[in-house]
Protein backbone atom coordinates (compact mmCIF):
# COMPACT_ATOMS: atom_id res chain seq x y z
CA UNK A 1 0.00 0.00 0.00
CA UNK A 2 1.32 3.37 -0.92
CA UNK A 3 2.36 5.54 2.63
CA UNK A 4 0.09 8.36 1.00
CA UNK A 5 -1.57 9.06 -2.17
CA UNK A 6 -3.95 11.61 -3.07
CA UNK A 7 -6.83 11.43 -5.70
CA UNK A 8 -8.12 14.27 -7.70
CA UNK A 9 -7.44 16.80 -4.79
CA UNK A 10 -8.23 20.32 -5.45
CA UNK A 11 -8.24 23.62 -3.67
CA UNK A 12 -10.59 26.42 -4.27
CA UNK A 13 -10.37 29.21 -2.23
CA UNK A 14 -13.78 30.97 -2.29
CA UNK A 15 -13.80 34.84 -3.12
CA UNK A 16 -14.18 37.34 -1.05
CA UNK A 17 -16.02 40.56 -1.58
CA UNK A 18 -17.79 40.01 -4.62
CA UNK A 19 -14.89 38.50 -6.08
CA UNK A 20 -14.60 35.16 -8.25
CA UNK A 21 -13.41 32.40 -6.21
CA UNK A 22 -9.37 31.20 -6.92
CA UNK A 23 -8.64 27.81 -8.02
CA UNK A 24 -5.26 27.39 -6.68
CA UNK A 25 -4.21 23.93 -6.97
CA UNK A 26 -5.50 20.33 -8.79
CA UNK A 27 -6.47 18.57 -9.23
CA UNK A 28 -3.89 16.42 -8.40
CA UNK A 29 -3.16 12.57 -8.56
CA UNK A 30 -0.38 11.20 -6.24
CA UNK A 31 1.11 7.81 -5.17
CA UNK A 32 4.69 8.37 -3.09
CA UNK A 33 6.03 4.97 -3.18
CA UNK A 34 7.09 3.30 0.50
CA UNK A 35 10.85 4.58 1.10
CA UNK A 36 10.90 7.30 -1.53
CA UNK A 37 12.71 10.56 -1.55
CA UNK A 38 9.88 12.36 -3.49
CA UNK A 39 10.26 16.07 -4.58
CA UNK A 40 7.84 19.29 -5.71
CA UNK A 41 9.15 21.51 -8.02
CA UNK A 42 7.37 24.53 -9.41
CA UNK A 43 6.96 28.35 -10.19
CA UNK A 44 6.40 30.83 -7.21
CA UNK A 45 2.48 30.99 -6.27
CA UNK A 46 1.43 27.56 -7.66
CA UNK A 47 0.79 26.13 -4.54
CA UNK A 48 3.33 24.07 -3.73
CA UNK A 49 3.14 24.71 0.28
CA UNK A 50 -0.92 24.22 0.01
CA UNK A 51 -0.09 21.18 -1.67
CA UNK A 52 1.73 19.85 1.73
CA UNK A 53 -1.08 21.84 3.72
CA UNK A 54 -3.54 19.35 1.94
CA UNK A 55 -1.76 16.16 1.84
CA UNK A 56 -0.35 16.41 5.72
CA UNK A 57 -3.58 17.05 6.85
CA UNK A 58 -3.09 20.91 8.24
CA UNK A 59 -5.63 21.63 5.50
CA UNK A 60 -9.22 19.96 3.72
CA UNK A 61 -9.33 20.09 0.02
CA UNK A 62 -12.16 21.37 -1.58
CA UNK A 63 -12.66 18.48 -4.05
CA UNK A 64 -10.56 14.86 -3.89
CA UNK A 65 -9.55 13.08 -1.60
CA UNK A 66 -5.61 12.18 0.22
CA UNK A 67 -5.16 8.61 2.16
CA UNK A 68 -2.17 8.29 4.18
CA UNK A 69 -1.41 4.24 4.83
CA UNK A 70 -5.04 3.61 3.42
CA UNK A 71 -7.02 6.01 6.15
CA UNK A 72 -8.36 8.86 4.77
CA UNK A 73 -6.60 12.55 5.67
CA UNK A 74 -9.00 14.99 6.66
CA UNK A 75 -8.16 18.32 8.07
CA UNK A 76 -5.93 16.25 11.04
CA UNK A 77 -2.25 15.39 10.77
CA UNK A 78 -2.01 11.92 10.90
CA UNK A 79 -0.17 9.94 13.66
CA UNK A 80 3.38 8.93 11.51
CA UNK A 81 3.27 12.06 9.57
CA UNK A 82 6.02 15.14 10.72
CA UNK A 83 6.19 18.28 8.90
CA UNK A 84 9.46 20.75 8.79
CA UNK A 85 8.40 24.14 8.00
CA UNK A 86 10.38 27.01 5.72
CA UNK A 87 10.53 29.03 8.83
CA UNK A 88 12.46 28.15 12.03
CA UNK A 89 9.50 26.66 13.96
CA UNK A 90 11.76 26.05 17.27
CA UNK A 91 9.97 27.07 20.73
CA UNK A 92 12.61 29.79 21.74
CA UNK A 93 11.22 29.35 25.35
CA UNK A 94 12.81 25.49 25.51
CA UNK A 95 16.42 24.29 25.22
CA UNK A 96 17.43 22.30 22.29
CA UNK A 97 16.78 19.62 24.68
CA UNK A 98 13.47 20.54 25.94
CA UNK A 99 12.15 21.60 21.84
CA UNK A 100 13.56 17.75 20.45
CA UNK A 101 11.56 16.11 24.00
CA UNK A 102 8.36 18.19 23.03
CA UNK A 103 6.43 15.82 21.56
CA UNK A 104 7.90 12.76 23.12
CA UNK A 105 6.97 14.41 26.99
CA UNK A 106 3.39 14.90 25.29
CA UNK A 107 2.95 11.47 24.13
CA UNK A 108 3.54 10.74 27.86
CA UNK A 109 6.84 8.68 27.49
CA UNK A 110 9.00 7.97 30.01
CA UNK A 111 11.87 10.07 31.11
CA UNK A 112 14.41 7.59 30.67
CA UNK A 113 13.06 7.01 27.09
CA UNK A 114 12.59 10.65 25.96
CA UNK A 115 16.31 11.02 27.31
CA UNK A 116 17.27 8.32 25.21
CA UNK A 117 15.47 8.89 21.82
CA UNK A 118 16.08 12.95 21.99
CA UNK A 119 20.48 11.91 22.63
CA UNK A 120 19.71 9.72 19.58
CA UNK A 121 18.12 12.51 18.08
CA UNK A 122 20.29 14.99 18.63
CA UNK A 123 23.24 12.66 17.67
CA UNK A 124 21.72 11.87 14.47
CA UNK A 125 21.98 15.55 13.35
CA UNK A 126 24.89 16.81 15.34
CA UNK A 127 23.87 18.60 17.77
CA UNK A 128 24.94 17.02 20.88
CA UNK A 129 26.56 19.62 22.60
CA UNK A 130 24.01 21.97 22.07
CA UNK A 131 21.35 20.63 24.15
CA UNK A 132 21.16 22.72 27.10
CA UNK A 133 21.25 25.85 24.68
CA UNK A 134 18.33 27.87 23.60
CA UNK A 135 17.77 28.50 19.92
CA UNK A 136 18.48 32.26 20.50
CA UNK A 137 22.11 31.14 21.16
CA UNK A 138 21.80 29.29 17.51
CA UNK A 139 22.66 29.75 13.82
CA UNK A 140 19.85 29.48 11.49
CA UNK A 141 20.89 26.20 9.58
CA UNK A 142 21.42 24.51 13.94
CA UNK A 143 17.72 26.29 14.66
CA UNK A 144 16.48 24.08 11.43
CA UNK A 145 18.40 21.17 12.62
CA UNK A 146 16.56 21.56 16.01
CA UNK A 147 12.98 20.90 14.16
CA UNK A 148 14.36 18.27 12.33
CA UNK A 149 15.32 16.83 15.30
CA UNK A 150 12.04 17.68 16.41
CA UNK A 151 10.20 15.75 13.45
CA UNK A 152 12.34 12.65 13.52
CA UNK A 153 12.10 11.56 17.24
CA UNK A 154 8.79 11.13 16.60
CA UNK A 155 9.81 8.38 13.73
CA UNK A 156 7.04 9.54 11.48
CA UNK A 157 7.16 7.32 8.59
CA UNK A 158 6.42 9.64 6.04
CA UNK A 159 8.63 13.27 6.26
CA UNK A 160 6.87 16.12 4.96
CA UNK A 161 9.40 19.05 4.14
CA UNK A 162 8.29 22.36 2.80
CA UNK A 163 11.85 24.12 1.68
CA UNK A 164 13.46 23.92 4.98
CA UNK A 165 16.47 24.93 3.55
CA UNK A 166 15.57 28.52 1.42
CA UNK A 167 16.73 31.19 4.48
CA UNK A 168 20.07 28.90 4.16
CA UNK A 169 22.69 29.57 2.19
CA UNK A 170 24.14 27.94 -0.60
CA UNK A 171 26.68 25.83 1.00
CA UNK A 172 24.87 24.85 4.14
CA UNK A 173 22.18 24.01 1.81
CA UNK A 174 24.49 21.53 0.23
CA UNK A 175 25.72 20.26 3.54
CA UNK A 176 22.14 19.78 5.26
CA UNK A 177 21.01 17.91 1.87
CA UNK A 178 23.76 15.68 2.51
CA UNK A 179 22.29 15.18 5.88
CA UNK A 180 18.91 14.80 4.98
CA UNK A 181 20.08 11.72 2.66
CA UNK A 182 21.79 10.32 5.38
CA UNK A 183 18.75 10.43 8.02
CA UNK A 184 16.44 9.22 4.95
CA UNK A 185 18.59 6.29 4.59
CA UNK A 186 19.31 5.52 8.38
CA UNK A 187 15.71 6.26 9.08
CA UNK A 188 14.08 4.10 6.20
CA UNK A 189 11.06 6.93 6.40
CA UNK A 190 9.05 8.45 2.98
CA UNK A 191 10.21 12.04 1.92
CA UNK A 192 8.27 14.50 0.73
CA UNK A 193 10.49 17.66 -0.29
CA UNK A 194 8.65 20.56 -1.29
CA UNK A 195 11.89 23.47 -2.77
CA UNK A 196 12.14 26.22 -5.20
CA UNK A 197 15.82 24.78 -6.02
CA UNK A 198 15.87 22.91 -9.05
CA UNK A 199 19.06 21.34 -8.41
CA UNK A 200 18.43 20.64 -4.47
CA UNK A 201 15.33 18.55 -6.13
CA UNK A 202 17.39 16.67 -8.37
CA UNK A 203 20.24 15.98 -6.20
CA UNK A 204 18.38 14.57 -3.33
CA UNK A 205 15.16 12.94 -4.95
CA UNK A 206 14.19 9.60 -6.70
CA UNK A 207 11.48 11.15 -8.06
CA UNK A 208 11.01 15.03 -9.03
CA UNK A 209 7.25 16.19 -9.68
CA UNK A 210 7.07 19.64 -11.76
CA UNK A 211 4.08 21.63 -11.19
CA UNK A 212 2.30 23.81 -13.50
CA UNK A 213 1.90 27.78 -12.61
CA UNK A 214 -1.79 28.45 -11.02
CA UNK A 215 -3.66 26.16 -10.62
CA UNK A 216 -1.06 24.11 -9.88
CA UNK A 217 -0.99 20.63 -11.09
CA UNK A 218 1.61 18.20 -12.20
CA UNK A 219 2.68 18.54 -15.57
CA UNK A 220 6.06 15.74 -15.36
CA UNK A 221 7.13 13.40 -13.06
CA UNK A 222 10.91 12.57 -13.22
CA UNK A 223 12.67 9.69 -12.12
CA UNK A 224 16.63 10.83 -11.40
CA UNK A 225 17.82 6.69 -11.11
CA UNK A 226 20.19 7.92 -8.76
CA UNK A 227 21.62 4.77 -6.18
CA UNK A 228 20.28 4.81 -2.57
CA UNK A 229 23.52 5.49 -1.40
CA UNK A 230 24.47 9.60 -2.82
CA UNK A 231 24.91 12.70 -2.09
CA UNK A 232 25.47 16.12 -3.20
CA UNK A 233 28.54 15.20 -4.95
CA UNK A 234 26.32 13.81 -7.53
CA UNK A 235 26.50 17.33 -9.05
CA UNK A 236 29.40 16.44 -11.09
CA UNK A 237 27.26 13.27 -12.81
CA UNK A 238 26.32 14.17 -16.28
CA UNK A 239 22.92 12.85 -14.91
CA UNK A 240 22.65 15.34 -13.00
CA UNK A 241 22.77 18.36 -15.57
CA UNK A 242 20.58 16.38 -18.12
CA UNK A 243 17.86 15.93 -15.25
CA UNK A 244 17.84 19.49 -14.32
CA UNK A 245 18.09 20.95 -17.54
CA UNK A 246 15.02 18.73 -17.98
CA UNK A 247 12.66 19.89 -15.55
CA UNK A 248 13.96 23.42 -16.10
CA UNK A 249 12.64 22.90 -20.04
CA UNK A 250 9.21 22.24 -18.00
CA UNK A 251 9.18 24.60 -15.87
CA UNK A 252 10.39 27.94 -17.72
CA UNK A 253 7.03 28.74 -19.62
CA UNK A 254 5.52 27.92 -16.13
CA UNK A 255 7.59 30.53 -14.71
CA UNK A 256 6.51 33.41 -17.44
CA UNK A 257 3.36 32.64 -16.80
CA UNK A 258 3.32 33.04 -13.26
CA UNK A 259 5.80 36.21 -13.21
CA UNK A 260 3.62 37.36 -15.57
CA UNK A 261 0.34 36.97 -13.19
CA UNK A 262 1.82 38.44 -10.57
CA UNK A 263 3.46 41.94 -12.18
CA UNK B 1 30.75 45.31 36.45
CA UNK B 2 30.14 47.02 32.86
CA UNK B 3 31.33 50.53 32.13
CA UNK B 4 27.58 51.41 31.61
CA UNK B 5 27.10 50.11 35.24
CA UNK B 6 29.89 51.75 36.54
CA UNK B 7 28.94 55.11 34.99
CA UNK B 8 25.34 54.50 35.77
CA UNK B 9 26.26 54.49 39.67
CA UNK B 10 29.19 57.37 39.25
CA UNK B 11 25.91 59.57 38.06
CA UNK B 12 24.16 58.66 41.43
CA UNK B 13 27.23 58.99 43.87
CA UNK B 14 27.73 62.03 42.28
CA UNK B 15 24.29 64.05 42.29
CA UNK B 16 23.86 62.47 45.83
CA UNK B 17 27.58 64.18 46.99
CA UNK B 18 26.73 67.51 45.14
CA UNK B 19 23.54 67.71 46.96
CA UNK B 20 24.81 66.33 50.18
CA UNK B 21 27.62 69.18 49.80
CA UNK B 22 24.69 72.19 48.81
CA UNK B 23 22.44 71.55 52.08
CA UNK B 24 25.77 71.36 54.49
CA UNK B 25 27.33 74.28 53.45
CA UNK B 26 23.34 75.92 52.99
CA UNK B 27 22.88 76.58 49.42
CA UNK B 28 20.02 74.35 49.84
CA UNK B 29 18.22 75.97 53.18
CA UNK B 30 17.25 72.55 55.55
CA UNK B 31 13.28 73.67 55.71
CA UNK B 32 13.06 72.56 51.97
CA UNK B 33 15.67 69.45 51.73
CA UNK B 34 17.76 67.54 54.39
CA UNK B 35 21.06 66.08 53.37
CA UNK B 36 20.79 62.87 51.81
CA UNK B 37 23.04 61.72 55.15
CA UNK B 38 20.57 62.74 57.11
CA UNK B 39 17.81 61.65 55.01
CA UNK B 40 19.54 57.66 54.88
CA UNK B 41 19.92 58.25 58.99
CA UNK B 42 16.13 59.28 59.36
CA UNK B 43 15.28 56.24 56.93
CA UNK B 44 16.98 53.78 59.10
CA UNK B 45 15.86 54.91 62.46
CA UNK B 46 12.09 55.21 61.34
CA UNK B 47 12.97 51.30 59.81
CA UNK B 48 14.58 50.49 63.16
CA UNK B 49 11.52 52.13 65.46
CA UNK B 50 8.96 50.69 63.38
CA UNK B 51 7.04 53.79 63.96
CA UNK B 52 5.37 53.63 60.54
CA UNK B 53 5.85 49.37 60.25
CA UNK B 54 1.71 49.02 60.30
CA UNK B 55 1.45 51.68 57.88
CA UNK B 56 3.71 50.20 55.40
CA UNK B 57 2.56 47.06 55.01
CA UNK B 58 -1.03 48.64 54.74
CA UNK B 59 0.77 50.23 51.98
CA UNK B 60 1.98 47.17 50.77
CA UNK B 61 -1.04 45.22 50.97
CA UNK B 62 -3.03 47.45 49.33
CA UNK B 63 -1.09 47.60 46.57
CA UNK B 64 -0.52 44.00 46.22
CA UNK B 65 -4.40 43.70 46.14
CA UNK B 66 -4.36 45.95 43.67
CA UNK B 67 -1.66 44.25 41.33
CA UNK B 68 -3.12 40.86 42.01
CA UNK B 69 -6.44 42.28 40.59
CA UNK B 70 -5.14 44.32 37.50
CA UNK B 71 -3.13 41.23 36.17
CA UNK B 72 -5.87 38.76 36.50
CA UNK B 73 -8.52 41.07 34.89
CA UNK B 74 -6.07 42.78 32.58
CA UNK B 75 -4.71 39.49 31.40
CA UNK B 76 -8.70 38.01 30.98
CA UNK B 77 -9.36 41.37 29.00
CA UNK B 78 -6.19 41.34 26.94
CA UNK B 79 -7.37 37.48 26.04
CA UNK B 80 -10.53 38.67 24.97
CA UNK B 81 -9.28 40.99 23.02
CA UNK B 82 -7.20 38.70 21.10
CA UNK B 83 -9.60 35.91 20.92
CA UNK B 84 -12.36 38.36 19.48
CA UNK B 85 -10.51 40.75 17.00
CA UNK B 86 -14.00 43.19 15.98
CA UNK B 87 -14.29 43.91 20.07
CA UNK B 88 -10.53 44.99 19.61
CA UNK B 89 -11.05 47.19 17.10
CA UNK B 90 -14.12 48.46 18.35
CA UNK B 91 -12.10 49.20 21.55
CA UNK B 92 -8.55 50.47 20.21
CA UNK B 93 -9.70 54.55 20.51
CA UNK B 94 -10.76 53.90 23.64
CA UNK B 95 -7.27 51.74 24.97
CA UNK B 96 -4.80 54.68 22.94
CA UNK B 97 -6.42 57.45 25.01
CA UNK B 98 -7.00 55.83 28.09
CA UNK B 99 -4.11 56.74 29.85
CA UNK B 100 -4.98 60.36 28.70
CA UNK B 101 -7.60 60.63 31.49
CA UNK B 102 -6.65 61.15 34.72
CA UNK B 103 -8.10 58.28 36.73
CA UNK B 104 -7.55 59.96 40.16
CA UNK B 105 -10.86 62.00 39.51
CA UNK B 106 -12.43 59.42 40.04
CA UNK B 107 -11.33 58.73 43.63
CA UNK B 108 -13.84 60.69 45.27
CA UNK B 109 -16.33 58.79 43.58
CA UNK B 110 -14.88 55.32 44.71
CA UNK B 111 -14.67 57.03 48.76
CA UNK B 112 -18.60 57.57 48.49
CA UNK B 113 -18.97 54.13 47.02
CA UNK B 114 -16.74 51.75 49.24
CA UNK B 115 -16.03 54.47 52.45
CA UNK B 116 -12.98 55.64 53.42
CA UNK B 117 -11.18 52.51 54.03
CA UNK B 118 -8.42 50.35 51.50
CA UNK B 119 -10.85 49.66 48.72
CA UNK B 120 -11.23 52.99 46.86
CA UNK B 121 -7.73 52.87 47.13
CA UNK B 122 -7.57 49.61 45.50
CA UNK B 123 -9.97 50.92 43.04
CA UNK B 124 -8.24 53.68 41.85
CA UNK B 125 -5.56 51.66 41.43
CA UNK B 126 -7.14 49.19 39.82
CA UNK B 127 -8.65 51.63 36.93
CA UNK B 128 -5.10 53.43 36.75
CA UNK B 129 -3.01 49.44 35.62
CA UNK B 130 -5.52 47.12 34.50
CA UNK B 131 -5.61 48.09 31.46
CA UNK B 132 -1.66 48.65 31.04
CA UNK B 133 -1.84 44.52 31.73
CA UNK B 134 -4.82 44.01 29.23
CA UNK B 135 -2.78 45.88 26.02
CA UNK B 136 0.59 43.64 27.05
CA UNK B 137 -1.58 40.74 27.20
CA UNK B 138 -3.52 41.33 23.83
CA UNK B 139 0.08 42.36 22.03
CA UNK B 140 1.52 39.52 23.53
CA UNK B 141 -0.91 36.76 21.94
CA UNK B 142 -0.69 39.10 18.83
CA UNK B 143 3.43 38.90 18.68
CA UNK B 144 3.01 34.53 18.79
CA UNK B 145 4.90 33.91 15.29
CA UNK B 146 1.95 32.38 13.11
CA UNK B 147 4.82 29.48 11.87
CA UNK B 148 4.59 28.68 16.04
CA UNK B 149 1.02 28.16 15.71
CA UNK B 150 1.34 25.95 12.90
CA UNK B 151 4.22 23.32 14.52
CA UNK B 152 1.27 22.56 17.19
CA UNK B 153 -0.99 21.70 14.33
CA UNK B 154 1.91 19.35 12.83
CA UNK B 155 1.98 18.20 16.06
CA UNK B 156 -1.97 17.57 16.39
CA UNK B 157 -2.15 19.50 19.30
CA UNK B 158 -5.41 20.22 20.67
CA UNK B 159 -7.02 24.00 20.75
CA UNK B 160 -6.98 24.49 24.48
CA UNK B 161 -2.91 22.48 24.87
CA UNK B 162 -1.96 24.65 21.41
CA UNK B 163 -3.22 27.95 24.03
CA UNK B 164 -0.73 26.29 27.06
CA UNK B 165 2.04 24.78 25.74
CA UNK B 166 2.59 27.32 22.96
CA UNK B 167 1.14 30.56 23.24
CA UNK B 168 1.00 31.47 26.94
CA UNK B 169 5.00 30.58 27.01
CA UNK B 170 5.79 32.51 23.68
CA UNK B 171 3.88 35.36 24.90
CA UNK B 172 5.07 35.17 28.55
CA UNK B 173 7.71 37.98 28.04
CA UNK B 174 5.03 40.36 27.08
CA UNK B 175 2.84 38.91 29.74
CA UNK B 176 5.69 40.09 32.11
CA UNK B 177 5.93 43.67 30.53
CA UNK B 178 2.68 43.80 31.28
CA UNK B 179 2.94 42.84 35.36
CA UNK B 180 5.84 45.07 35.82
CA UNK B 181 3.73 48.18 34.22
CA UNK B 182 0.60 46.80 36.27
CA UNK B 183 3.14 46.83 39.90
CA UNK B 184 4.50 49.81 38.99
CA UNK B 185 0.81 51.76 38.20
CA UNK B 186 -0.64 49.89 40.80
CA UNK B 187 2.04 51.91 43.85
CA UNK B 188 1.62 54.50 41.93
CA UNK B 189 -2.30 54.74 42.25
CA UNK B 190 -2.26 53.77 45.65
CA UNK B 191 0.37 56.55 47.47
CA UNK B 192 -1.39 59.03 45.27
CA UNK B 193 -4.29 57.69 46.38
CA UNK B 194 -3.04 58.03 50.19
CA UNK B 195 -1.76 61.43 49.28
CA UNK B 196 -5.03 62.78 48.40
CA UNK B 197 -7.48 61.17 50.76
CA UNK B 198 -6.56 58.54 53.79
CA UNK B 199 -6.38 58.18 57.25
CA UNK B 200 -3.47 55.09 57.18
CA UNK B 201 -0.44 54.21 54.63
CA UNK B 202 3.11 55.39 53.89
CA UNK B 203 1.41 57.55 51.30
CA UNK B 204 -0.51 59.55 53.96
CA UNK B 205 2.55 59.63 56.57
CA UNK B 206 4.59 61.33 53.93
CA UNK B 207 1.95 63.76 53.23
CA UNK B 208 0.87 64.08 57.21
CA UNK B 209 5.06 64.82 57.56
CA UNK B 210 5.06 67.31 54.79
CA UNK B 211 2.13 69.71 55.88
CA UNK B 212 3.58 68.86 59.73
CA UNK B 213 7.11 70.83 58.71
CA UNK B 214 9.02 67.36 59.84
CA UNK B 215 10.87 67.84 56.79
CA UNK B 216 13.16 65.14 57.86
CA UNK B 217 10.30 62.34 58.64
CA UNK B 218 9.10 63.40 55.46
CA UNK B 219 12.51 62.69 53.44
CA UNK B 220 13.13 59.58 55.09
CA UNK B 221 9.78 57.77 54.45
CA UNK B 222 10.21 59.18 50.85
CA UNK B 223 13.48 57.22 50.30
CA UNK B 224 12.84 54.26 52.37
CA UNK B 225 9.16 54.39 49.32
CA UNK B 226 11.60 54.53 46.62
CA UNK B 227 14.13 52.14 47.35
CA UNK B 228 11.15 49.71 47.95
CA UNK B 229 9.95 50.85 45.05
CA UNK B 230 13.45 50.50 42.71
CA UNK B 231 13.87 47.32 44.77
CA UNK B 232 10.67 45.74 43.43
CA UNK B 233 10.87 47.01 39.79
CA UNK B 234 14.48 46.30 39.70
CA UNK B 235 14.16 42.40 40.41
CA UNK B 236 11.07 42.64 38.07
CA UNK B 237 13.32 43.95 35.19
CA UNK B 238 15.77 41.11 35.96
CA UNK B 239 13.62 38.14 35.37
CA UNK B 240 12.15 40.14 32.10
CA UNK B 241 15.53 40.45 30.66
CA UNK B 242 16.17 37.00 31.44
CA UNK B 243 13.02 35.92 29.40
CA UNK B 244 13.48 38.17 26.54
CA UNK B 245 16.95 36.96 26.04
CA UNK B 246 15.07 33.88 25.27
CA UNK B 247 12.40 34.77 23.50
CA UNK B 248 13.30 37.95 21.64
CA UNK B 249 10.62 40.35 21.03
Amino acid sequence: MPPLSALSVTRIYPGAAGRPPLHALGPIDLELQQGEFFSVVGPSGCGKSSLLDLLAGMEAPSAGTVTFEGKPVAGVVPEGVGIVFQEDASFPWLTVFDNVAFGLRRAKMSPAEVTARVEDALRLIGLTGFAQAYPAQLSGGMRQRVCIARTLVMRPRLIMLDEPFGALDQQTRLLMGDELLRLWRETGATIMLITHSLDEATLLSDRVGVMSARPGRFIDLIETGWPRDRDSRMASDPAFGAITARIWSQLRDQSIQAMRATT
Amino acid sequence: MSRVGRIRIGVIVAAVLVLEAACRSGLIDRFSLVPPSIMAGTAVAILWAGTYTADMLTTLTTVVIAAVLSVVCGFALGALLWAWPRLHRAADPFLASYYAVPSFIFYPLFIVMFGLNRWPLVAVAFIFSFVAMAIATADGFHSVRPILRRAARSMRLSQFDTIRTVMLPAAAPYFFTGVKLAVAYAFIGVIAGEFIQSGTGLGYRIAFAYQSFETATMYGLMLILVVGVVLVNSGLWAIERRMRARVPA
